[in-house]
């Protein structure tokens, strides 16, 4: 198929194969096939503002339609050193949208000499989605601590944002926004906060088909940040041991065969160590 | 590839197949589907608004502030797309605070509706947004200014706006007097509010009040406990 390229190289986004897509589409169904789709993170992010800081959540599964393609992704993003990001929506979205924010901030951080603040960060970030008119698929949780205190953003993909002591986002979001309506409470002890961050997430893993596996915490307070990675939320009987005792299948036969290799060449490269 | 000639019906934005994993609302565009109010008085203004960002059937942000300071004396009354009213308010606040600087003096609430106005109206095609300019300054006193979806700009004394604005005209202009007090105005928009979101699944919460004049503004919030009763059922 030849395709010539149009005169006008103007960038950003083509929308020149929407037609031919929707034929294809079409064509394709009627032999019982399906387009793949963008991977979408059916998630459930999270955070809350607590007495010290700021905690952000996340589940870890990443689904492709029905099937679960990572089943311990991370969700939440560096931005700077006391500012991180949950990001929803669709993966790739989220993922490049929270680096090149990354970028900026560094860069920020370099021209003014000050450290960073959420404000600036969740500017920057709805500035560049209102920009691409929500065709950037990512719904963020911006948190962190700057020097007027600890706060909480929720960006959404056509660029609004809303400033909440609480917020939750992705397809889990009404799952867990509903323990945090039951159970928050303002400048809450780490430990209480933790609980119902880890509670709210789990919400979200259970009664939410495109949430699953683990949560990661991310505590994020002045002195620094806490990265609690792929860990378990509180069951009630919920996820069973799937390991079968020895003996479960008979073993009716054993073989034995040593492989003999004999060493031909040993070579020894060391890498450079900082 | 192919692709057959077959019949090619008209496509809209739909074009990937739905994923049921992730639901409906999630995709929607956020939007303040709301119920806003200005009144003016002698000596100032008060603007009221209720505080639900909805997207899709979901509830984004139920204690939402739709009134946004554009400078020490000049608010606007958001409704419409979340992200186009936040987007155009943070542009028309930028060029009011610069043009204030140039002119060493605050700015004419008139010169922020027109600002508005020309974002609006240049850019319609692109924007829902529906916006109540309302402040005070030195040479008119109170004025209300209505920015709505198409980018008109007309002065008025009294203006509602939003999804919920449907139900409260006839309330509007049965109960509004010229020359209220601004304890008067105030009782009137919370009323009208109540009413409003009552009857508009797009608008609830709580209410938010501020009254702008000389002396600067104050700001008030009515839970959703402390409404007016309203009899019916």
């Amino acid at each position: 198929m030849l395709h010539s390229l149009s005169p006008q190289e103007t960038g950003g986004f083509s929308f020149e194969n929407i037609r031919r897509n929707a034929v294809l589409e079409s064509s394709l169904s009627e032999n019982g096939f399906k387009a793949p789709n963008p991977r979408k993170t059916g998630t459930t992010i999270a955070g809350l503002v607590y007495k010290d800081g700021v905690i952000l959540g996340a589940d870890t599964r990443a689904t492709d339609d029905m099937v679960v393609v990572d089943k311990n992704c991370m969700k939440i993003h560096y931005i700077a050193p006391t500012i991180y990001c949950c990001g929803a929506g669709v993966a790739a979205d989220a993922e490049i949208t929270t680096q090149i924010m990354a970028s900026n901030v560094e860069l920020h951080m370099l021209n003014t000499g000050r450290p960073p603040l959420v404000t600036m960060v969740t500017r920057q970030l709805k500035q560049m989605l209102f920009r691409y008119q929500g065709h950037v698929g990512s719904s963020l949780i911006v948190g962190g601590v700057d020097v007027t205190g600890p706060q909480l953003y929720s960006v959404y993909p056509h660029g609004s944002y809303d400033k909440l002591p609480f917020l939750t986002m992705g397809s889990g979001a009404a799952a867990a926004v509903s323990v945090f309506e039951d159970r928050f409470k303002p400048n809450m002890e780490l430990e209480e906060a933790e609980h119902l961050v880890r509670d709210a997430i789990a919400a979200g893993i259970f009664c939410d088909l495109g949430s699953g596996s683990n949560v990661d915490l991310c505590v994020i307070t002045e002195k620094g940040v806490e990265m609690k990675r792929g860990r378990r939320s509180d069951t009630k009987g919920g996820e069973g041991d799937y390991r079968y005792k020895r003996g479960t299948s008979a073993v009716l036969t054993k073989t034995i065969t040593p492989l003999s290799l004999e060493l031909v060449e040993e070579s020894i490269q060391a890498m450079d160590q900082d | 590839m192919a692709a057959t000639a077959s019949m090619m019906q008209s496509f809209g934005p739909n074009l990937s197949a739905q994923n049921d994993l992730v639901p409906d609302w999630t995709r929607t565009e956020v939007s303040t589907g709301t119920t806003i109010m200005a009144v003016e008085y002698d000596g100032g203004v008060v603007i009221g608004a209720d505080s639900r960002t909805t997207t899709g059937a979901y509830i984004a942000n139920r204690v939402t502030d739709k009134l946004t300071p554009i400078h020490d004396r000049i608010f606007c009354c958001r409704s419409g797309s979340a992200a186009d009213t936040q987007a155009i308010a943070d542009v028309v606040a930028y060029q009011l605070g610069f043009h204030s600087i140039e002119l060493d003096e605050p700015p004419l609430v008139e010169t922020a509706a027109h600002l508005f106005k020309a974002s609006c109206y240049r850019y319609r095609e692109e924007l829902t947004a529906g916006i109540l300019v309302a402040g005070w300054d030195r040479r008119r006193g109170g004025q209300v200014y209505c920015v709505p979806i198409g980018g008109m700009l007309v002065r008025q004394p009294v203006s509602v706006g939003g999804s919920g604005s449907t139900y409260i005209y006839g309330f509007m202009d049965s109960n509004y007097k010229p020359s209220m007090s601004k304890e008067q105005c105030l009782e009137l928009t919370a009323t009208a509010l109540t009413l409003a979101m009552e009857r508009d699944g797009s608008s609830g919460g709580v209410v938010r009040l501020a009254s702008i004049s000389e002396d600067g503004v104050e700001r008030r919030v009515i839970l959703g406990n402390q409404l007016p009763k309203i009899s019916t059922h």
